[in-house]
Formats: structure tokens, C-alpha cells, sequence
């Protein structure tokens, strides 16, 4: 079984060029190179990589279709499934997933699955061709969605399909959660998830933005009104912090706050857009995940001199996409490993100029399964910077749990529901997403929102 | 979209304005605010919410013009729309029937202390009220304050309008001579850290609005963050409102002119900071 090309490589913008710029970095297939990568694949009896994929997606089927060439229809049978496939295309991480379980993976590189989704769904988009798929009869159950990133797209579309009036009612000013407030221009452009949140509403979801649940009005509220259902999936959306001195110096951001500054709010074109974000410098980014390679490259973007990452263990247990790691040492970023900040020191108008840090060194494994870093004492060192951003992970936001009472949550704070529901301890809602899970992935999300849209179906049309 | 039905100006730059926000206005409770953005480029603010009309599904707001985006907001006329309006945010003031109540409102923090007399009062307590200001044109809100207050004081720093001095010389006066159950002061930084550290000679309990600044307003970004009683907490889910005696203001005043240097490179404009809102 020889493969008859090498796994096809997607161009991309040269690193010297792409730090300057919040373009995309990949360009995506052309035409040829799907064909080629689309005829590596083996069309196996027995799909391994489906059984990766969290919403089993038709894999076999979709690539057989881009060996047609039938590049429209390989999107709408990825859709059969998935209805995000751009944005997944773009950030699922495939290599632990449908990938890695791909059987040519075993003798050389496994099947670019996740290059040929991105390029079919582009493709559809591109030609003006998206298809929506037609709505079932309206039953006259009303739904309420609360939060619109890919947990709640994913229930209001399924919903919608099955005929449900949907409403999404999220807090922000514009619908995608961290899609569009926490994950660059240069990794997931904007107008295609806005795209992605159109097909959604031609399905006929209602969105509502700046409505803030909890606060404009309660789940119960909600459920009183003319709701028969609601679903929470509102994210892990409450920065951690690091507990040290010092950490409330001017200059020292959390990555939700850092990103949702030049996201969101477009702090990249300040000042044409309102909202400032410090530039150049020396910045740190703390922590070792996405959101740290995000922070980082985004630092990079906006002109600084040398983004540097501190991250406590080794670069093995860097929890990150490999691509975005790979992305970010080629353009530049400097890696400190087996570090980790234990104070902020400010000068006198309290802005932030040097952290003293201390070297650590991995000991036995921990709870999860990864060693865990251990304080090498003495060690002490310091370090000038500008700017710091904290990216070490997201609790749960509190704002639903607390107003609503009899809904049950962990220790952590996350909701607690049905892994096969979503059911949570309050009839008639249902929960998904990282307010569940803890910080997690988009494709999790969306499986999430999958299963309760499966259950709330049932539960809407008295099923057992 | 969110009309603006009045904009009445009530003192050198600030304006109060009455808009369209239906779902706010049927929700707000005193000492609760909103994060609005007036067009698509701006930022979000947060500005307190002065009162509401549930049946007309109006609120009122009062903002002066410190920046960009108050000037935008204070540059739209009548039947314009203000883009977007989340809220109400951040907890109601915890009211309850306490005796005398002793309110202080420095320059514009005078509208975000008025909504909360005016529960304190409509619970049925004695509210004493002080208005403070830099000079007798940034006086506001006199006559609504009187109409709630037993008794009302006004200073001005260079003694136009009122007593010459500042708030703290008037709380003074009140707390020697009526038990004063707590206080409530909002206003700039400095004159909040000064009216906590008069109060606590006294031991006179005393909430304080903070406001720091703010992105989100919904405990996501952690840009509002405050150390109270040596722990951060973030002022849109956990406040507005602390007790000032456990605030860090030295911490806060810095936090509020971090982007000073940015925001002034880029309008040119006169001096905009905090201090000239007293
Ligand atoms: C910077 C960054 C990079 C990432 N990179 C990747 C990646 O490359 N690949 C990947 O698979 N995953 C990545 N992730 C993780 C992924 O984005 C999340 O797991 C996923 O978005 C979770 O989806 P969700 O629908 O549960 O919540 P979210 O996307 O967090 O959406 C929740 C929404 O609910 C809204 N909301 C919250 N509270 C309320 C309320 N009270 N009322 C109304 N609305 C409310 C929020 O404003 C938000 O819009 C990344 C995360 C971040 C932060
Ligand atoms: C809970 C809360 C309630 C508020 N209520 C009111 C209100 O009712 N009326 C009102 O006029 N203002 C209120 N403010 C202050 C208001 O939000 C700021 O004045 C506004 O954000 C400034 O925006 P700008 O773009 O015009 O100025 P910017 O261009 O952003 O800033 C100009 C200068 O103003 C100062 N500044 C920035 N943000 C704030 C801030 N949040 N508070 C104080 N000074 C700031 C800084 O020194 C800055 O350099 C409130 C703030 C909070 C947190
Ligand atoms: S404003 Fe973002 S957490 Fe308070």
C-alpha cells in the first residue's frame, strides 16, 4: 500500500509577511491539491477516522465526493452532520482525532481531513451555493438558547431543523462566543463565522444579542414565559488568575480580556476602531494552551518586539494544537519552558515591568496523568516585559448558576448534566458546552449540543 | 437599536439622556448600570442607569464627556439610536430600612448616587445628601437630591456655589451630629478614598460605586478587576458597589489611567481625566 503523493501541503503565508498582518495564514486547498489529498484516501468498509470524530461526520463519504469533484455536495453531506464545517475545518484539532485514527496514518501521513472539509465548505461558500436544508413542520414548541458559540449554534440549528421555533439569546453585541471574541482573524476569519451564523438564522433561529441571562431575565423566567425548553451553553467564560502580587498591575491581562480587545472589539485597528490595546514592547504570555499560542501570536500582530511564552512544564506536555505551536516558533516566539511566574513588579503609576519568576522541574504524575511541576528552590530569576497576558484557563461563569436556583453544579461550578442528554437537574433544561465540560473544544461543543437537541426533541414532543 | 427620545444638557458636558431600552427598563434596580456602545466602531461603556420607565420602556442615563466615546454619545440629537445596550448589570444596592443614611455625590458620581437615595428613601430611611463639585457649572441633579434628601448640602472646591471645600468637610459635620448608619459616596477615586478615611475614624460603615473600566460587563474579560479586603474581585459581577473601608483606591486610580497615554495621543483632546470630573 504505497501512497501515490505525499500528503498534500496547504500554502500559507510566509511567517516574515503574516506577522504583520491579521490575514488568515493558510490560503486553503486549490482546486488540484484537494483532488490529490481526496485521492489518498482509501474509502475504508470500516471508517476508523469517523469514529474519531465527535459528531461522525461521513468522512469516506464527503472524500469520495471531492473525488468526483462534486466539491458542493461533499459540503452538504459534511453538514449532514456538522453544520460549522468552515470553522472546524479550520480549528478542530484533527491530529488527535478523525486523523490519528486514520489506517494511512499507520505507514505515512494520515488523509488531510480536516484541509479538504475546510475546502469543500469554502468552496460551497465561495460559489454562492449553500444550500439550506429543508425545515420540518413547525411544531409550535418554543426553544431559548442561551449563548450563541458552538454549543447553542449547534442545538438551535438541529431545533430548527425539526421544525422548533429557536431563539439564542447571547450577551455579547455579536453571536459565535469564542469564535468570534476569543480565536484571531489570522486563525478563523470573521465573515466566515458570520457566514456560518447566517446559514444558522435561515434556518430561522431568532438571535437575540446584548441579552444577558440571569440578568435581563432568568432561566426560570424563560421557562414561565413562552419558552417549553431552554439549553445553557455559556461557555467557560471567567479568566483565571494566578493569585500572585502584583497581578492587578496596569498591563497585566487575562487572554479573555486581551483577546476580546482586538477581536471583538477590533483593538488591531485602533484607532479607527475605539478600543485600545497596548502595542509593542516586550510581552509574556503565560500558560501553554491555544489561548496562550493565540495571545501570543496576536502580541506578535499588533507589533511587539519579542513575545515570549512561560509555560510551567515541558514543551511535551504543552496542551496547544501542534500546528499552532509550529505556527507560533516560526514566526518568532520565544519558548521558556519549566517557568513559571511567582510575582508582578510595577513601577510607580502601577504599570507592570519585570516578573520574577522561578525554574521548576517535573515530578510525579498528577491527576491528570501528566507530571507535574515542581518548584526547583533558589532558583529565582528575573525578567523585563511591557505587557503580560495570563492565558492558564477559564472557571465557569457564575452569572446563570447563581440565578438560578435548584440547577446543580459541581465543585468547579459547571453545570451538571447528562452525558446521553444533557438533561440537567431542572425539568425541561438542558446544558452543554464548556459550562459543563470545562474548557474544551469546539467539535465537543457541538457534540454537546448534538445529544441535547436529540433529548430536548423528544422531551418537546412528549417522547419517552 | 436603541432611540434617543430627550438629551437635555445639565451641566458643562454632561447630558441626560432618555432612550429606548424596553427589556432593561422593565428588569433595573437601583445601583444597577448598562455597557452600551453608541456605533459600530465604538467601545463598550458602562454607564449607571438613572431611572427607568417600565410602562414607556425608557431609561435614563447622565454622561459626562471624557473620551471618545461619551463625546459620540453626547453628539447624538433626539431620535437618533444608540447601537447596542446590555444590562441591567451588576448587583442591585442592597437596600433595607437602616435609620439615617448619609449619600455623597461628587461631580457626575452625583447620577449614579441619586437611583440608589432614592431606594434608600422609598424604604423609608432619613437620607442625608451631599453634593460636591470643582465649581458651581458641574453642579448636578440639585433638585431631584433635595427632593428626596431631609437635608442638603452642597460644596464647590473654590467655594462658587454652596460651602467652599470639599464633601468630606460637610460628611463631617452630619456625622458629629446624627448617628449616621452608613454612607454612601460616589465619585472620582479621590474623593471616595477620602470620604472612607474620614468614615473609618468615625467607624461609620460606607459603600462605595466603583468605576473602573470595563469591557464586557459580565465577568468574562476580568478588565474590572478591584483588590478588596486584600482579594480581586471584579467590580461588574461583584459590585458596583463595595465597602469602601476594604477598597484598594491607590490600585484602582492607577488602573483607571492606563490607557490615558493612548486615548489622549489619539483625540488630541483636552485634558480627560478623572480628576477633572470633580
Ligand atoms: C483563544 C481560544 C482559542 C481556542 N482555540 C481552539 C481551537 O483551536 N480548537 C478548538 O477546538 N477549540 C479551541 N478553543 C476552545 C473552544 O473555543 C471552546 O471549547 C468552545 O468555544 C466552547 O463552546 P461553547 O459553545 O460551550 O461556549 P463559548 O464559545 O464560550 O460561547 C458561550 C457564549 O455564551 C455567552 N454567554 C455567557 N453567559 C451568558 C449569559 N448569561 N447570557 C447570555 N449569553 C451568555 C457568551 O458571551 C458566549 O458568546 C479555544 C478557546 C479559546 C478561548
Ligand atoms: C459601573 C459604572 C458606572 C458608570 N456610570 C457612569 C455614569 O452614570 N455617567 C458617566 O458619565 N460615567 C459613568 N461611568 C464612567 C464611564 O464609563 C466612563 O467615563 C467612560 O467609560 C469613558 O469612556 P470614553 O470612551 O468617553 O473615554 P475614554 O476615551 O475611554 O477615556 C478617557 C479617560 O476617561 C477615563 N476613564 C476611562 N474609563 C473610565 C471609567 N470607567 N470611569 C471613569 N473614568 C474613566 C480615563 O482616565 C481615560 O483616560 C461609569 C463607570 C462604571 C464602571
Ligand atoms: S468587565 Fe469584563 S469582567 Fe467585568
Amino acid at each position: 500500500m504505497k501512497d501515490k503523493h505525499d500528503r498534500q501541503k496547504m500554502p500559507e503565508q510566509k511567517p516574515s509577511e503574516r506577522i504583520k498582518n491579521f490575514k488568515e495564514v493558510p490560503f486553503g486547498y486549490t482546486e488540484e491539491l484537494a483532488l490529490n489529498e481526496a485521492s489518498r484516501c482509501l474509502e475504508c468498509k470500516k471508517p476508523m477516522c469517523v469514529k474519531g470524530c465527535p459528531v461522525n461526520v461521513p468522512i469516506p463519504d464527503f472524500i469520495k465526493l471531492v473525488k468526483q469533484g462534486k466539491f458542493a455536495e461533499a459540503a452538504r453531506k459534511i453538514k449532514e452532520a456538522n453544520s460549522l464545517p468552515a470553522i472546524c475545518g479550520r480549528v478542530c484539532p484533527q491530529e488527535d482525532q478523525c486523523e490519528k485514527l486514520c489506517v494511512i496514518g499507520k505507514m505515512s501521513k494520515p488523509v488531510a481531513i480536516g484541509a479538504l472539509e475546510r475546502f469543500v465548505s469554502d468552496y460551497e461558500r465561495e460559489k454562492r451555493n449553500v444550500a439550506i436544508p429543508k425545515v420540518s413542520e413547525k411544531t409550535g414548541k418554543k426553544v431559548a438558547v442561551v449563548g450563541s458559540g458552538p454549543a447553542g449554534l449547534t442545538v438551535a440549528g438541529e431545533l430548527a431543523k425539526k421544525g422548533h421555533e429557536v431563539t439564542i439569546f447571547e450577551a455579547l453585541h455579536k453571536p459565535g462566543g469564542v469564535l468570534v471574541y476569543g480565536i484571531p482573524e489570522f486563525r478563523l476569519p470573521k465573515k466566515i463565522v458570520e457566514s456560518e451564523i447566517d446559514y444558522v438564522k435561515q434556518l430561522g433561529v431568532k438571535i437575540v444579542t446584548n441579552a444577558v441571562i440571569g440578568k435581563s431575565a432568568t432561566v426560570a423566567e424563560l421557562l414561565e414565559g413562552e419558552f417549553n425548553a431552554v439549553f445553557i451553553g455559556s461557555g467557560a467564560g471567567a479568566p483565571k488568575f494566578m493569585n500572585i502580587p502584583g497581578e492587578n498591575c496596569v498591563g497585566v491581562f487575562s487572554a479573555n480580556e486581551y483577546l476580546t480587545r482586538s477581536n471583538l472589539m477590533k483593538a488591531y485597528m485602533f484607532p479607527e476602531y475605539d478600543t485600545p490595546i497596548p502595542r509593542g514592547g516586550i510581552v509574556a504570555v503565560v500558560g501553554g494552551g491555544n489561548v496562550a499560542m493565540d495571545s501570543a501570536r496576536t502580541a506578535l500582530r499588533l507589533g511587539a518586539e519579542k513575545v515570549i511564552v512561560l509555560y510551567r512544564r515541558s514543551r511535551e506536555e504543552m496542551p496547544a494544537r501542534i500546528d499552532e505551536i509550529h505556527h507560533a516558533e516560526e514566526e518568532g516566539i520565544e519558548f521558556h519552558f519549566l517557568v513559571n511566574p511567582i510575582k508582578f513588579i510595577c513601577d510607580e503609576h502601577g504599570k507592570v515591568k519585570e516578573i520574577e519568576c522561578i525554574k521548576m522541574k517535573l515530578g510525579e504524575p498528577d491527576d491528570s496523568g501528566r507530571k507535574r511541576p515542581v518548584k526547583i528552590d533558589n532558583s529565582e530569576f528575573s525578567v523585563k516585559i511591557d505587557t503580560v497576558v495570563i492565558a492558564i484557563g477559564n472557571d465557569p461563569n457564575p452569572l446563570i448558576q447563581k440565578t438560578t436556583p435548584g440547577l446543580e453544579v459541581n465543585k468547579w461550578g459547571n453545570i451538571i448534566s447528562g452525558k446521553e442528554s444533557g438533561k440537567t437537574s431542572i425539568e425541561g433544561v438542558y446544558a452543554g458546552g464548556d459550562i459543563v465540560t470545562g474548557s474544551a473544544t469546539v467539535i465537543e461543543a457541538m457534540g454537546a449540543g448534538k445529544i441535547a437537541a436529540g433529548a430536548i426533541h423528544k422531551f418537546l414532543m412528549g417522547e419517552k | 437599536m436603541h432611540r434617543i427620545i430627550s438629551k437635555k444638557k445639565i451641566a458643562e458636558d454632561i447630558f441626560k439622556i432618555v432612550l429606548e431600552a424596553p427589556v432593561v427598563a422593565a428588569k433595573r434596580k437601583a445601583g444597577q448600570f448598562v455597557v452600551l456602545r453608541p456605533e459600530e466602531t465604538s467601545e463598550r461603556i458602562p454607564l449607571t442607569i438613572f431611572d427607568s420607565d417600565a410602562g414607556k420602556g425608557t431609561i435614563t442615563i447622565i454622561v459626562q464627556v471624557v473620551g471618545k466615546t461619551t463625546r459620540k454619545i453626547a453628539s447624538l440629537g433626539e431620535g437618533e439610536n444608540l447601537l447596542d445596550v446590555a444590562g441591567p448589570l451588576g448587583n442591585p444596592t442592597h437596600v433595607e430600612r437602616k435609620g439615617n443614611i448619609a449619600v455623597v455625590g461628587g461631580g457626575v458620581g452625583t447620577a449614579v448616587a441619586y437611583p440608589v437615595a432614592k431606594a434608600f428613601k422609598e424604604e423609608g430611611n432619613n437620607v442625608m445628601g451631599i453634593i460636591g463639585a470643582r465649581t458651581k457649572d458641574l453642579i448636578i441633579l440639585e433638585d431631584e437630591m433635595s427632593a428626596i434628601t431631609s437635608e442638603l448640602f452642597i460644596t464647590t472646591d473654590d467655594g462658587s456655589y454652596g460651602r467652599k471645600g470639599f464633601v468630606t468637610d460637610a460628611l463631617k459635620d452630619i456625622i458629629e451630629k446624627n448617628p449616621v448608619a452608613e454612607v454612601l459616596a460616589v465619585g472620582p477615586v479621590p474623593m471616595m478614598k477620602a470620604v472612607c478615611d474620614l468614615t473609618k475614624q468615625y467607624n461609620v460603615k460606607t459603600m462605595v460605586s466603583l468605576n473602573p473600566i470595563m469591557v464586557d460587563g459580565t465577568g468574562m474579560c476580568g478588565a474590572c478587576r478591584v483588590t478588596v479586603a486584600g482579594k480581586t474581585r471584579f467590580t461588574c459581577v461583584d459590585g458596583p458597589e463595595f465597602n469602601g473601608h476594604e477598597v484598594d483606591f491607590d490600585e484602582l486610580s492607577k488602573r483607571l489611567k492606563g490607557y490615558s497615554d493612548m486615548e489622549k495621543h489619539y483625540i488630541g483632546h483636552k485634558g480627560c481625566n478623572l480628576e477633572n470630573k470633580v
